[in-house]
């Protein structure tokens, strides 16, 4: 409750919680805000028509429509729910591996230790962007296999997070008795060492939110991520690209195909970062010196 | 100190070890054709695919293939790029000075924003111009480089016609593939320099600029978050005090003393970014169609290059573990605190 109080209190977390409700809103209510068109996906784009060039923003497409006639306002209100999507099942699986991997890691120590965590050092020594990538690559493009790519990326720093938060924590006086006590290793560590390390992890989770989002739409950026002419805000500002130059005495004519998306995942990720920031100053104690 | 360096010097081929058995069990799913490419150096070689897949037995079980892989890789045979038209180590080595061009300038920008911002953020701890510099930091973490990119592009390509994508202009591009230019080094800034063509230089140099301000942008927040709170934590300590009571002018305490100490885990990192950037700036050299390293690996990767993929991410996976291991005993040698240990 003093966390949630806090967070209020502070403007920096409090624009993000902000921001980040709206889009939780608009994730929630795109059905209704943007109806589905495709019964099978409704993270398909509708297509107006099979011409290439883009139209302006009209009272039929609120945000215009981009390369190949894909409406705009349809693609971002149901991005929304897609980023989400994507962050939220990629942030609960790497934190359930993380914590797994690094909890084992540092009661166990000695081989087991040893071993995982040369794990982590193999993701660690690649760029997460270029690994991301090179895994969407083999395994093919689609939705799954960028959801695959993402987590293999991402556990990692959380399984170090808990393994340092485990060693430090399984040493102390209070957990010692409750090991004189006879309480079995698996409760020792869910009840008494993971609940102290709980803090860490949730300002770990919350700046990755925003961070997924960011390569997963890196990835279709690239052409490696979701599936062609899914409502995604990276794909999206890919189509833009053959645009940005405009017409001839209008260089910014079709401004909105970069714009809307760009900007919708620009204020996502920001969002997350602010209130990460702010999560920081109030979990962390030692982040008062900033 | 040498045990320390000695340790992780034999780390460091099984982590690169780990890296190669990981990406080559993934590509190991893919059928034998596709996989071809890892074994021959041309692509003659390849027309004949049902020769190589039995010369090379791909359907062996995975860890004799690895093996025989292995074995290739540790001669510097790295297979034949489809996508480049050439093998991977020629593609990588023709590749690579671009990309450390762009590292270079890149790497300027970023230590004279990040120092710069960082150092009056930490002057002005808790004041108005600190509060502005941390939602710049924040927002240089938030924003996407394709994006910010796109723009740059929009504005200084579309509208103003100052700055231009691609590595070089054609003009230039006619000169230095043209007779009387010699290519000295493969870098093609100095290679400018030493043939005195003033015009290709300058031509290089203007095709660096955004792409060079949009990777700044994304690693200067960090530079300067760093030198903030390591200034920060200088300008508390009793040798400040001691430096100010015998009179030294404020900006003579800040600039020759605690700036000097708070630079360590500055430059730390700068050199970590270095190397970060010499190994994959894929997503920038994508939007600016600079021909360099990233940009391969992305081609590479579209068009499921194995070949082409496993040797990129092996020696980016290199520079990096390299990288990571050169910065951290600069790291120990510059500071005598951790160097007595």
């Amino acid at each position: 409750m003093r966390v949630i109080k806090q967070l209020l209190q502070n403007k920096t977390s409090l624009t993000g919680l902000v921001f980040i409700a709206l889009f939780g809103l608009t994730a929630l209510l795109a059905p209704f805000l943007a109806k589905p068109q495709n019964p099978q996906d409704s993270y398909k784009m509708p297509q107006a028509s099979y011409e290439i060039e883009p139209m302006h923003p009209s009272q039929t497409h609120l945000f215009g429509t981009t390369e190949n006639q894909y409406d705009l306002y349809y693609g971002v209100i149901w991005g929304a729910r897609l980023a989400f999507k994507i962050s939220l099942i990629v942030v609960f699986f790497a934190v359930i591996i993380g914590v797994l991997i690094g909890g084992l890691a540092g009661y166990k120590g000695g081989i087991i230790d040893e071993v995982l965590m040369r794990l982590t050092d193999i993701v660690f020594a690649v760029p997460s962007m270029v690994l991301a990538m090179v895994i969407a690559a083999l395994l093919g493009r689609g939705m799954l296999n960028m959801l695959l790519a993402l987590t293999v990326v991402a556990w990692p720093s959380y399984a170090r997070l808990i393994r340092g938060e485990v060693l430090k924590i399984k040493e102390l006086d209070y957990v010692a008795s409750a090991r004189a006590m006879g309480a079995g290793g698996l409760h020792i560590f869910f009840r008494h060492i993971f609940p102290n390390a709980l803090s860490p992890l949730i300002i770990m989770a919350g700046l990755d939110m925003g961070y997924i989002v960011l390569t997963a739409s890196s990835l279709s950026f690239l052409g490696l991520g979701v599936p062609a002419g899914t409502a995604d805000w990276g794909q999206l500002v890919a189509l833009s690209r053959n645009w940005i130059l405009g017409t001839y005495g209008n260089p910014f004519a079709y401004w909105y195909t970069l714009i809307f998306p760009g900007g919708a995942l620009v204020l996502f990720v920001l969002s997350w970062n602010l209130l990460g920031d702010g999560l920081r100053d109030i979990l962390d104690p030692k982040s008062n010196i900033r | 100190m040498l045990k320390f360096i000695l340790r992780r010097l034999i780390a460091l081929p099984l982590v690169l070890l780990g890296v190669s058995f990981f990406l080559f069990l993934l590509s190991s799913n893919l059928p034998p054709e596709t996989r071809a490419a890892l074994y021959v150096k041309d692509a003659k070689q390849l027309s004949s695919l049902q020769e190589v897949i039995d010369k090379y037995d791909l359907n062996a079980p995975v860890l004799v293939q690895y093996g025989r892989w292995l074995g290739k890789i540790v001669k510097g045979d790295l297979g034949y790029s489809e996508s480049a038209g050439m093998p991977v180590s020629q593609a990588i080595k023709s590749y690579f000075p671009a990309t450390a061009q762009l590292a270079v300038v890149t790497i300027i920008l970023v230590l004279f924003f990040g120092l710069l911002f960082g150092i009056l953020a930490a002057i002005n701890k808790g004041k108005f111009i600190d509060k502005i510099l941390r939602f710049i930091s924040l927002s240089g973490f938030s924003l996407p480089l394709f994006v910010l990119g796109l723009i740059l592009l929009m504005i200084f390509y579309g509208k103003y016609h100052l700055f231009s994508p691609g590595e070089y202009s054609l003009s230039a591009d006619l000169i230095i593939n043209g007779p009387g230019f010699k290519n000295y080094t493969g870098f093609s800034l100095i290679d400018a320099l030493l043939n005195l063509n003033f015009y290709v230089f300058f031509d290089v140099l203007n095709h660096l600029v955004l792409p060079a301000l949009t990777l700044c942008f994304g690693s200067f927040a960090l530079q300067m978050q760093v030198m903030r709170s390591s200034l920060i934590e200088e300008l508390s300590k009793d040798y400040i005090t001691a430096a100010r009571a015998r009179g030294l002018s404020e900006t003579r305490v800040i600039l020759n003393h605690a700036v000097r100490n708070a630079l360590i885990p500055a430059l730390t990192l700068a050199s970590i970014q270095f190397i970060r950037l010499l190994g994959g700036t894929v997503i920038v050299e994508t939007v600016f169609d600079y021909n360099g390293l990233g940009r391969f690996g992305v081609e590479c990767a579209r068009q499921l290059d194995i070949a082409g993929i496993l040797g990129f991410s092996l020696v980016v996976a290199f520079l990096f573990v390299f990288g990571n291991l050169v910065a951290d005993i600069l790291y120990r040698v510059c500071d005598p605190r951790i160097r007595l240990k």
